[in-house]
C-alpha cells in the first residue's frame, strides 16, 4: 500500500492533474454560488408571494406553498435527474453544468424560503402592527420594518446552507458534470489509487467547507451580538 | 414538447418500487441507530473525555461534517479493497452513511447533554434525590425532550440521503428507478413517481414521529 | 356630533366572542378610561378602532364618518384620524428616535421633511426627551421608549389618541414619567381613550370611566362614581381587588 502511494504521489501532483482538480473545484464553487445565490433571491420572492393577502392571489399562494413542501421532501439526486430528463425532453442541447445549477437553484429556493420566513416571523408582531396603524403599505413595512430587523437572523443560516451545499454538489457528478467528485472518478479510472485520489478530493472539499463554515459561525456570533446591543 | 407521457409503464413497476422503498427504510434505520450509538459515544467523549479522546472526537466530527457523504463512501467503496478489506457494496455504503450520520448525531446529542441546566440539578439535589434518581427523573427526560425534535428531523434527512446508495447500484428506491428506466426508457415518469413516493414516505414518517413525540415524550414536534 | 361614536360593536376571535354590544360615545377633549379584568375586551376595542380587528357587528363613527372595514380607504381614514400606543415594542428598533418620529409623516403623509423634523423635535422636547434625538431604542429605558412612542403618535396630528396599557410593561419607577406626559396631553385638550390598570391615575384624569368585563360594558360614569361607588357586583368585586394595594 505505502509503496504504491509513494510511487503514485509524484505522478499525481503534476501539472495536468492539478489543473484538472482546480478547474473542477472552480466548477463546484461556481455552481454552488450561482445556484444558491439565485436561490436566495427566489426564496425571497416566494415568501413575498406567500404572504400577499387577498383572494386573487390564493391560487398562487397555494402553488408556492406546495412547491416548498414538495421540494423539501425529495432527495437532491432525484431532483437532479428530474431536471435533467425534463430539460432534455424540451431542448436537448442545454449543458449539463447549467442543468445541475438549475437543480441546485430549485432545491435552494425551497429551503431558503423557509429560512427567510423564519426570519420575517422573528420580528415582533407589534412592530408590524405599529407600522400598519401608521398606514404603511405592505412594501413600506417590508422595507422599513421587516427587512432591516430580520436580516441578522436570516444571513447566518442562509450562509450556512450555501456552505453545506458545497458538499451536496458532489452528487451532480452523477449526471456527468465536471466538478470535483467527477474529476476524482476520472483520475481513479486512469489508474491512480482510490485511497490517494479520493483522499485528496476529500481534503479539497474540506479545504473549501471548513474555513467557510468557520466564517459562518463568526458571522453568526457577530450578528447576534449586534442585535442584543 | 414532443414527449408523450406514459405513466402506465411506470405504475406497472409499483411493486418493485415498493421493495426499493423498503431498502431505503432499512438503510435509514440502520444508519440512524448506528449513527446514534456512535453519536452517544462521541458526545460523551467530547464532554467527559480526556484531552486525547476529546480531540479525536473533535476531528472525527469536523472531518465528517465538512466533506461530502458521497466521497466518504467512494473512499470506502474503492479504497478499502486496496487495503485488502473486501466489503459487499451494501456494507461499504452502510458504513459510510453510518459514519457520516454519527458525526452529526454526535453534535445533536452533545447539545442535548449540555442543555440540562445546573439549576435543575441543584433543585433535584435539594429535594433529596440521589444521583440515579436525578438521572431518571430530571436528566434523562430533559435530554430526551431536547434531542427528540432534531433527531426526528435528522431521521427524515437520512431517509432522503439514502438515495445516494443508488450510485453504488444498491436497489433502494432511486436505484430501482434507475434499473427499471434503463429497460422501459420511461425515465421521466419513473422519477416523477419516485419523487411522489419520497414525498409520501417522508410525510408518513414525519407524522408518525410527531405522534410519538407528542405522546411518548410530550414534545411538541411539527406534524409536517 | 360626537368625536367618536361606538354603536353596539360585536367582535369575536374565531367562535369566542370578545366584544358584546359595546356602545360608547366620546366627545371632543374627553378622556375616557376603560378598566376591567384581563380578557374583558378593552384592548380588542382599541384594536377594532384601529382596524386591526374587524368587528362582526355594529358600527363605529369618527366625527360622523362611519368606518367601512371592507374598504381599505375607509380603514386608512380611521388610522389617519386616530393614533395608538401599545404596551410594548412600539419603536422601530433599527432607527433612532428622531427617525422613528419623522418616518411616517415624511414617507406616508408626504409632509415636507424640514417641517416634520422641527415638529418632531418640538414633540420630543414636550415629552422630556430633548437629549435623545439620536439615541437608538435599545439605549433607552422602557419609560423613555414609551414617551417616544407617544411623541411619534402625536407627530401625525391625530384627533384621538388611544393608549393601550402603556405603562403595564414598565418597571414601577418608570411609570410616573409616562403618566405625567399623558397628563400634560390631557391639559392640551387631546381626546383620549385610555386602557389602564393605574386606578389613581384613571381617577384623576378621566372625564368618564367605563368598566368592562367579559366583552361587555358593565358600568359607565364619572370616575368618582364608578371607582368609589360602583353599583354592580362585578364592578364592586373588581375594584375591591384592584384598590387593595
Amino acid at each position: 500500500m505505502i509503496d504504491r502511494l509513494a510511487n503514485e504521489i509524484p505522478r499525481f501532483f503534476e501539472y495536468y492533474t492539478m489543473a484538472l482538480l482546480l478547474k473542477a473545484m472552480a466548477a463546484t464553487l461556481v455552481m454552488t454560488l450561482v445556484g444558491c445565490g439565485f436561490g436566495f433571491v427566489g426564496g425571497f420572492l416566494i415568501i413575498i408571494l406567500r404572504q400577499t393577502p387577498g383572494k386573487l392571489w390564493l391560487p398562487l399562494r397555494l402553488v408556492v406553498i406546495t412547491y416548498v413542501e414538495i421540494f423539501r421532501r425529495i432527495p437532491f439526486l432525484v431532483i437532479l435527474y428530474l431536471v435533467l430528463f425534463f430539460v432534455q425532453a424540451l431542448a436537448s442541447d442545454v449543458s449539463l453544468f447549467v442543468i445541475a445549477t438549475v437543480g441546485i437553484f430549485m432545491l435552494s429556493i425551497a429551503y431558503t424560503s423557509e429560512i427567510i420566513r423564519a426570519g420575517f416571523e422573528s420580528v415582533p408582531r407589534q412592530q408590524i402592527e405599529t407600522a400598519t396603524v401608521l398606514n404603511f403599505s405592505r412594501w413600506k413595512i417590508l422595507r422599513y420594518v421587516i427587512i432591516p430587523q430580520s436580516w441578522p437572523v436570516i444571513i447566518p443560516p442562509a450562509f450556512a446552507f450555501m456552505v453545506g451545499f458545497i458538499k451536496d454538489t458532489a452528487l451532480v457528478s452523477q449526471i456527468g458534470v465536471l466538478e470535483l467528485t467527477f474529476a476524482g472518478k476520472i483520475l481513479n479510472n486512469r489508474g491512480y489509487s482510490a485511497v490517494l485520489v479520493f483522499g485528496v478530493i476529500l481534503l479539497f472539499y474540506f479545504a473549501l467547507s471548513y474555513p467557510l463554515s468557520r466564517l459562518g459561525a463568526w458571522l453568526e456570533t457577530k450578528l447576534a451580538s449586534s442585535r442584543n446591543k | 414538447m414532443n414527449y408523450t407521457f406514459q405513466f402506465g409503464e411506470a405504475f406497472k413497476e409499483f411493486p418493485l418500487l415498493l421493495s426499493g422503498a423498503v431498502v431505503t427504510m432499512e438503510l435509514a434505520f440502520l444508519s440512524f441507530w448506528g449513527g446514534t450509538l456512535i453519536g452517544l459515544a462521541g458526545a460523551t467523549a467530547k464532554i467527559y473525555g480526556g484531552k486525547f479522546t476529546r480531540t479525536l472526537a473533535g476531528w472525527y466530527v469536523t472531518f465528517f461534517t465538512n466533506t461530502p457523504a458521497l466521497l466518504q463512501i467512494y473512499f470506502l467503496y474503492y479504497g478499502l479493497p486496496e487495503f485488502g478489506i473486501l466489503l459487499p457494496a451494501f456494507g461499504s455504503v452502510l458504513l459510510g452513511l453510518t459514519l457520516n450520520a454519527g458525526a452529526y448525531l454526535t453534535e445533536i446529542q452533545r447539545a442535548g447533554f449540555i442543555s440540562v441546566r445546573r439549576t435543575e440539578l441543584e433543585a433535584a439535589e435539594t429535594l433529596g434525590m440521589s444521583l440515579t434518581q436525578q438521572l431518571r427523573f430530571v436528566i434523562v427526560p430533559h435530554i430526551a425532550k431536547t434531542i427528540y425534535p432534531p433527531l426526528a428531523n435528522f431521521f427524515i434527512l437520512l431517509v432522503l440521503g439514502s438515495s445516494i446508495a443508488a450510485i453504488f447500484t444498491i436497489d433502494e428506491l432511486t436505484g430501482v428507478a434507475i434499473n427499471v428506466s434503463t429497460e422501459n426508457y420511461r425515465w421521466l415518469e419513473m422519477f416523477i413517481v419516485v419523487a411522489g413516493m419520497y414525498i409520501v414516505i417522508t410525510f408518513i414518517a414525519s407524522f408518525l414521529l410527531a405522534m410519538v413525540g407528542r405522546y411518548a415524550f410530550r414534545v411538541k414536534v411539527k406534524m409536517f | 356630533m360626537h368625536h367618536l361614536e361606538i354603536n353596539k360593536i360585536n367582535a369575536s376571535y374565531g367562535t369566542l366572542p370578545v366584544l358584546r354590544e359595546v356602545s360608547l360615545t366620546v366627545e371632543k377633549g374627553e378622556i375616557v378610561s376603560l378598566v376591567g379584568p384581563s380578557g374583558s375586551g378593552k384592548s380588542t376595542l382599541l384594536r377594532a378602532l384601529m382596524g386591526l380587528t374587524k368587528p362582526t357587528g355594529g358600527e363605529i363613527l369618527i366625527a360622523g364618518d362611519k368606518i367601512n372595514y371592507d374598504s381599505k380607504k375607509s380603514v386608512a381614514m380611521a388610522r389617519d384620524r386616530m393614533a395608538i400606543v401599545f404596551q410594548q415594542y412600539n419603536l422601530f428598533q433599527n432607527m433612532n428616535v428622531l427617525k422613528n418620529v419623522t418616518l411616517a409623516p415624511v414617507e406616508i403623509k408626504r409632509w415636507p421633511a424640514k417641517e416634520v423634523e422641527e415638529h418632531a423635535k418640538y414633540l420630543l422636547d414636550k415629552v422630556g426627551l430633548s437629549e435623545k434625538y439620536n439615541a437608538y431604542p435599545d439605549e433607552l429605558s422602557g419609560g423613555q421608549q414609551q414617551r417616544v412612542a407617544i411623541a411619534r403618535a402625536l407627530a401625525l396630528k391625530p384627533g384621538i389618541l388611544l393608549l393601550d396599557e402603556v405603562t403595564s410593561a414598565l418597571d414601577p419607577e418608570l411609570v410616573t414619567e409616562v403618566l405625567d406626559t399623558i397628563k400634560g396631553l390631557a391639559k392640551d385638550g387631546m381626546t383620549m381613550l385610555i386602557v389602564s390598570h393605574e386606578m389613581a391615575f384613571v381617577r384623576e384624569i378621566s372625564s368618564k370611566v367605563v368598566m368592562m368585563d367579559e366583552g361587555q360594558m358593565v358600568e359607565v360614569g364619572p370616575p368618582q362614581k364608578i371607582i368609589d361607588n360602583p353599583t354592580s357586583d362585578r364592578a364592586k368585586e373588581f375594584f375591591s381587588k384592584v384598590l387593595r394595594h
